[in-house]
């Protein structure tokens, strides 16, 4: 009896599985789909997707990284077009399983490996972070700039070794305070620790704080805001979150390299390999709305800009950890 | 004294005040977990009662703009879900270890769900303004508990009942005293405490609860309470040395000692490092209650 009803209710599921004309599976990261950052706009680019291209979607949020391969497998097994994992911790997951379903359409983000039937979704995040160091260098008035790390990973050395660039490419004499929450998955869920950094940065002199640590970052915020303070946020726009506060967000465009890999896959354009996204094509960038058009001042802006196009250009090298740690 | 010498003791101070703020989750949950260890039920299942806090407290706290009726709450919140987990480990008897592991697993389940529910969220709640969070409180609240629990623990008949409930339990029966009661009572008032340690991250250290925000507290609060020998005073003078290496490390990064730069990983395992020493009896005899973990009996 109770059988029978389990494969009823199976075959009720496979049925409206069907119906869509494409099924994405979303892994997410272990900051989950509310991190206001990194996988919010992830989450933001799917959810476009499906509504704008009509395809069915589905997420899940790992809540433990043993637990990625495992995802990653029943998308595959309930016949999912296109599954998209979300962080550099998913590379080993989804090496595995992309072998195992070869017919399996996969992506990735911040994570690179070579597979016939995966799309590594990369960012130039040294680019927007030598942006966001230059307004930060710009707008501080002290000469001390902090910079917040969440896990100590070399994604992240990337952002800071970008950021450094660009503080001193305005100002060669600034002093970059660096600190980093922890070494382990739990630095990106701990905003007390980082609160406690930024505190201890302001204590010592740091105006501005740029902070890429996940849902840490709200610590850092919570500090500006009590100590009045700006800090700069990361990956999604995260001026709203404290208007007034948030200098600017170093943006980094997840929901675009999401929705193209859907809307490639929609249209069997879906290819495997490395695609990158830099400032030319708005992949990274530094985020200007209503919240922050006042702190952030029409005279840094048109500086800033500059420092865009020549970076773009090719007149500005902005140094990249992924390879000068590989020398 | 120059200004130099002014700017340092005003440093040295500031990095005190903080080492108090980040141990205070440490020693509410450490408080909770002496009650319940003290009166022989062995606690894993701190972190997950600090979770709820955290989230309860996140919840009221965000909705009523007012950070005590979410301490309050908070509390409630702790002693609801401690009555289920007495009521395995102390009615059905069930592994207390085991029953304490699946338990963090349960909340870090049922957390999510209800923030779906009332956010559509899978974890974060909204931000608490600035005026609705605490700014000392818990921190006093804190050490004022540390007081009253020792006094209450060494000085009353009471709680040399919760001392024999741990030690002798046939004892305290044959002087007419139900350790089960006891131990409930414990149970009950430990959740409670923990879960004041989760709100006293969402309420007072950060402004919001975030997915798993606890990071691991639970488990350093159980091995605050290993490394003070299972007493309260010494159990808060362990936390308040685990949150002072964890300021030290925040100090010492990138900031070389002497012309070598200390590893901040060296830092972070100290805890650890200290609590194994403690138990392997290095640092001191740490005696655990002698009816820790047998219920049956």
């Amino acid at each position: 009896m109770i059988r029978s009803l389990l494969l009823f209710i199976t075959i009720l599921l496979f049925n409206s599985f069907s119906i869509a004309n494409l099924k994405v599976g979303l892994v997410l990261d272990k900051g989950g789909k509310d991190d206001k950052s990194f996988n919010s706009a992830a989450y933001e680019g799917a959810q476009k997707a499906a509504k704008d291209l009509k395809i069915e979607l589905k997420y899940v949020e790992a809540t433990d990284i043993n637990a990625l391969e495992n995802l990653h497998r029943q998308f595959a097994q309930k016949k999912y077009d296109l599954v998209i994992g979300i962080g550099f911790a998913q590379t080993e997951a989804i090496k595995k399983v992309s072998k195992q379903f070869p017919q399996t359409h996969f992506a990735l983000v911040d994570g690179e490996l070579l597979a016939p039937n995966v799309r590594c979704l990369l960012f130039e995040e040294h680019q927007g972070s030598f942006l966001v160091g230059a307004i930060a260098a710009l707008k501080s008035k002290s000469n001390k700039i902090g910079f917040i790390g969440g896990m100590d990973i070399p994604l992240i050395r990337r952002f800071s070794m970008g950021y450094v660039a660009g503080v001193k490419h305005v100002n060669p004499k600034a002093q970059i305070v660096e600190n980093y929450i922890g070494v382990t998955g739990e630095a990106w869920t701990n905003p007390a620790k980082a609160k406690e950094l930024a505190l201890s940065q302001i204590a010592s002199g740091v105006e501005v704080i740029f902070v890429a640590a996940g849902a840490s970052g709200s610590g850092v915020f919570d500090a500006v805001e009590e100590k009045k303070k700006l800090a700069i946020g990361v990956d999604s726009n995260q001026n709203w979150m404290r208007p007034g506060f948030i200098l600017t967000s170093m943006l980094k465009r997840v929901d675009l390299a999401v929705y193209k890999v859907i809307e490639d896959s929609l249209n069997n354009k879906f290819t495997s390999g490395v695609v990158r996204y830099g400032l030319n094509d708005k992949g990274v960038d530094y985020a200007l709305d209503q919240h922050n058009d006042k702190i952030l001042t029409a005279d840094i802006r048109s500086k800033v800009d500059d420092i865009k196009k020549k970076i773009i250009d090719g007149k500005i090298q902005v140094p990249d950890y992924y390879k000068t740690s590989k020398k | 004294m120059n200004s130099e010498d002014i700017s340092n003791s005003a440093l040295i101070l500031s990095m005190i005040y903080a080492a108090f703020r980040l141990s205070t989750p440490l020693i509410f949950a450490g408080l909770g977990g002496f009650l319940s260890e003290r009166s022989g039920l062995v606690q894993i299942g701190l972190e997950g009662f600090m979770l709820i806090g955290a989230f309860a407290g996140a919840c009221i706290g965000y909705q009523f703009s007012s950070p005590w009726l979410g301490w309050f709450f908070a509390f409630a919140c702790g002693v609801f879900f401690a009555a289920i987990y007495a009521t395995f480990v102390i009615r059905l008897k069930t592994n207390q270890i085991i029953t304490g592991t699946a338990f963090n697993l349960l909340v870090a389940g049922v957390i999510p769900f209800l923030s779906k529910i009332l956010y559509n969220s899978t974890g974060a709640t909204p931000t608490i303004d600035l005026a609705f969070r605490f700014q000392y409180e818990p921190l006093v609240m804190a050490i004022l508990l540390i007081f009253i629990l020792q006094f209450w623990f060494q000085k009353t008949n009471s709680g040399l009942w919760v001392k024999m409930a741990g030690e002798n339990p046939k004892a305290l029966e044959s002087s007419g005293h139900s350790p089960n009661t006891i131990r409930w009572v414990c149970t009950l008032l430990c959740g409670g405490l923990a879960a004041l340690g989760g709100a006293s991250l969402s309420l007072y250290l950060s402004s919001s609860y975030s997915p798993m925000m606890t990071s691991g507290r639970g488990f350093m609060a159980l091995a605050a309470l290993i490394f003070g020998r299972w007493r309260p005073w010494s159990m808060a003078l362990a936390a308040l040395l685990f949150g002072l290496a964890d300021v030290l490390q925040v100090q010492l990064q990138g900031h070389p000692v002497m012309g070598i730069e200390i590893p901040v990983q060296l830092i972070q395992i100290l805890p650890a490092v200290i609590t194994i020493l403690a138990l392997s009896g290095l640092v001191g005899r740490s005696q655990a209650p002698a009816a820790l973990g047998n219920t049956e009996k």
